[in-house]
């Protein structure tokens, strides 16, 4: 059994998140106070979770517990659920969001005016209680009311930086988002029509019993295919994932840290939970969702490189790669098996800490090359904001799935997952094509920053001066990555345990 | 007809290797219409000889006709895939089980003890106040909470655009003035004002008694602001309501929800005897912490609505 102190973790975490936003609007706004209360709020969250990781990872046979949010036990009130996988993600969720905030503290500053920066933060603590609810939360609408709060926060945190195309990507963002809440909804109806049942394990034994009596199999189908498709839509998978480059590359490096990093990343954990927790594997693999995502998944893979490597723009150029890694996530979940879904989580975390870096490197770049996001114009900036060229050689050769760097780990894993399923070849080719239609664009990226430009280099040499905070965070990142790179098979052992008692 | 073919042949050949056209390769048929307007042999593509090729024909036409085409696949493709879904939820729906019929699966042990015991265990005579604002409060703090990220998004995106206009054109432009001696509606809406407020006010306090509640009390008591910001104009209300205290207020009320349920749901995970009493049903000080998340749920609700009406017709609140 684990203490009580861990028991309450989940609990206090949504709550320290929620009264740190609550808080937030009406703290005083002088020497950018309300950042720096977020950024220790998160803090503190982050070393809840790690605490809370401890004492499960030590904890024996019972690996998982349930919190019962108020005097009533499961089927009538809410209920958080705690696993290994669930304090891995809360972790990571925190430190992505941590360093994506206080990597870009400066160019926060720069893009946004100081009356809109006090809310961008009560934005940001939403979004990342939000997040710790998604993770957490063992009822189905608990997660929609969650999803809704992530939806608003997610669009406003696009919209936060003032000009045309914010704007309208924002909107698009915010339309296409709420198209995928209302199919999540519709599901989430339809589901309680058949089941009756709200929270997660009973929903699952009453869908059993459904498909083993073979009663409602249509809207069962129909309510899988449309909550899939909803979170699908929010978390980019390529064909819904036309709105994700704009939102992602106009709006401020912070905002584009944490909606790649972590936004897409909460969908995705909740639809892995609906899998595993509502479905089944078994139902899942009966009414064949997993063959959809999977192809949905290899299409993402190969397309989002594709339309990456047309981009000039490197923060668009980022924001698809992005829908490339998606992909990959959605590949793992879709091989249907415990080793896939661990690897996808194993992803999972990986993306979220290259990205927000990745993020944080280009915005250091294009800010010494006079704020110009151009390939062409970021040539020799490595020699200007050395933390920032470390940062994008780092994440690109990640990216890539270099060896010792993390995203290998995770690509490695993913093929040793697709070895025990039958698309096994499809899975095989899809890696092979996409790690090298990933280096042919991050590549040219790495090559055109690295090469000397006289004219950029001479001018601003000695200049530029990195803040310190931009050089911790990018150390962080950097010792994050190589740690996932190298180390990674005690995190993916705790992956798969976490992924067993879901 | 020698000479003709191989023009054509060139032209082909041409066309194959990318050239594009090369007039110096064609010479003029001499069966060449003699009333050409001008001799003048053309020498570059802007010439008004010149052919276009394939592709600058289907840019032209693109140009020309792109959008219109656009407009008419992207309303068909619409229509298409509602059709398809709507087809599609339609037959789901009609497979679904009947509605209110007594074996359903949502008749089960969940529905029963709410309705048979929740009036004992949450002290509330309204079931669905006790199921929302005790069984289910979590869902309930987070709705609240997206009407709070609303509300804040909303009033952000707003009102740093106004400061802009206020610096370009002339300090706190209105979008629209409101004329100021429109007696009926100014006497209709004193004598109403006070009813809704009195109505709203009813609705929130008794919310565990009656059917009602924060939400719809809210929304009663912002259709009275409202109201009173368009019979006496916006400055009234800002006496009592500014961003200021649209933020404050919006803030204490989730702050007290946060704190109070916060309190609630530690001593129930945790199995401690919580301080809260319940009190007797159907009295108005009962139902344990409904009444006061009843309070600031409509506090809540109340404040956001009338600043999105404010926000988005005024650009301030």
């Amino acid at each position: 059994m684990i203490d009580t102190f861990a028991f309450n973790i989940p609990f206090a975490s949504i709550f320290i998140m929620m009264i740190s936003a609550i808080l937030t609007p009406i703290l005083p706004k002088k020497n950018r106070f309300p950042e720096k209360f977020s950024c220790y709020a998160i803090g503190t969250v982050a070393i809840l979770s790690a605490y809370l990781l401890y004492s499960l990872s030590n904890s024996g046979q019972s690996l998982s517990f349930n919190f019962a949010m108020g005097h009533f036990p499961a089927p009538w009130g809410n209920e958080l659920r705690a696993g290994p996988l669930e304090a891995v993600l809360s972790l990571v969720f925190c430190v992505a969001m941590l360093l994506s905030l206080t990597g870009n503290f400066d160019s926060t500053a720069e893009d946004i005016p100081t009356n809109r920066r006090q809310i961008f933060c009560v934005l940001v603590n939403l979004l990342m209680a939000s997040l710790l609810a998604l993770t957490y939360t063992n009822d189905l609408f608990t997660a929609y009311v969650f999803i809704e709060i992530n939806t608003i926060a997610a669009c406003a945190i696009v919209a936060v930086k003032e000009s045309p195309e914010t704007a309208r990507a924002a909107l698009r963002y915010l339309i296409m988002s709420l198209v995928g809440s209302g199919l999540v909804m519709i599901s989430i109806c339809l589901l309680y029509g058949l089941t009756g049942h709200l929270l997660m394990q009973n929903m699952h034994g009453a869908i059993q019993v459904l498909v083993t009596t073979k009663n409602y199999l249509l809207p069962l189908t129909v309510s899988l295919a449309l909550i899939t498709v909803g979170l699908a839509i929010k978390s980019a998978l390529y064909p819904f994932a036309f709105w994700l480059p704009d939102a992602h590359g106009s709006s401020t490096n912070s905002s584009s840290a944490i909606l790649s990093g972590l936004v897409l990343k909460g969908h995705i954990f909740i639809l892995i939970k609906v899998f595993y927790r509502v479905f089944g594997l078994d139902v899942i693999h009966l009414l064949k969702m997993d063959t959809v995502i999977f192809i949905l998944g290899v299409s993402a893979m190969v397309m989002g490189s594709v339309h990456a490597m047309k981009q000039n723009n490197i923060k668009k150029m980022i924001a698809w790669s992005s829908v490339a890694q998606v992909g990959y996530i959605f590949l793992g979940v879709g091989l249907n098996t415990v080793a896939g879904v661990a690897a996808a989580c194993l992803h999972i975390i990986i993306h979220a800490c290259v990205k927000p870096m990745l993020f944080t490197a280009a915005g250091g770049l294009s800010s010494v090359a006079g704020h110009k996001k151009g390939l062409h114009e970021l040539m020799g900036t490595f020699y200007i904001n050395r933390w920032a060229g470390m940062g994008l050689i780092t994440g690109a050769c990640s990216m890539m799935g270099i060896p010792a760097f993390a995203g290998f780990a995770s690509k490695l894993s993913l093929t040793l997952s697709s070895f025990e399923s039958r698309f096994m070849f499809w899975a095989l080719a899809a890696l092979a094509t996409s790690s090298v239609l990933n280096a042919l664009y991050y590549v040219p990226a790495v090559i055109v920053v690295l090469t000397h430009n006289k004219k950029t280099v001479s001018s601003s040499m000695g200049e530029y001066q990195p803040s310190k905070l931009y050089k911790f965070s990018m150390f962080v990142f950097l010792i994050l990555n190589f740690y996932l790179g190298l180390f990674c098979v005690p995190l993916l052992r705790l992956i798969t345990r976490g992924v067993n008692v879901l | 007809m020698n000479e003709e073919l191989k023009i054509i042949w060139r032209r082909f050949f041409d066309w194959v290797m990318g050239n594009g056209p090369r007039p110096e390769n064609e010479v003029i048929p001499p069966e060449a219409p003699p009333d050409l307007p001008f001799t003048r042999k053309p020498k570059d593509k802007y010439s008004r000889f010149h052919e276009p090729t394939l592709r600058e024909r289907y840019n032209n036409w693109l140009e020309l006709h792109g959008l219109h085409i656009f407009a008419i696949l992207y309303s068909a493709m619409s229509i298409l895939v509602c059709v398809v879904i709507v087809s599609l939820l339609l037959v789901t729906v009609a497979e679904l089980p009947p509605f209110g019929h007594e074996r359903n699966p949502a008749n089960n042990e969940v529905i029963r003890r709410y309705v048979e015991h929740g009036g004992f265990e949450t002290g509330a005579q309204n079931i669905v106040a006790g199921l929302i604002l005790d069984y289910r409060a979590f869902d309930t703090f987070g709705e609240s909470a997206v009407l709070f990220t609303a509300a804040v998004s909303v009033l952000m995106l707003l009102s740093a655009s106004r400061s802009k206009n206020n610096l370009s054109g002339g300090g706190g432009k209105r979008f629209h003035s409101f004329s100021h001696d429109d007696a009926i509606l100014r006497n209709v809406a004193s004598l109403s004002i006070p009813i809704i407020l009195m109505l709203g006010c009813t609705v929130v306090i008794n919310g565990h008694l009656s059917p009602g509640g924060g939400f719809s009390g809210g929304a009663i008591l912002s259709a009275a602001l409202i109201l009173c910001a368009n019979a006496y104009g916006f400055d009234h209300v800002h006496s009592f309501l500014n961003e200021r205290t649209f933020i404050f207020s919006s803030s204490t009320a989730l702050m007290i929800y946060a704190m109070s349920k916060g309190y609630s749901f530690y001593t129930g995970a945790n199995q401690i005897h919580s301080i809260i009493p319940k009190g007797t049903i159907g009295n108005i000080l009962s139902g344990g912490l409904i009444l006061p998340l009843n309070i600031c749920v409509g506090l809540i609700v109340a404040c956001t609505l009338y600043g999105f009406y404010a926000l988005f017709s005024e650009g301030e609140i």
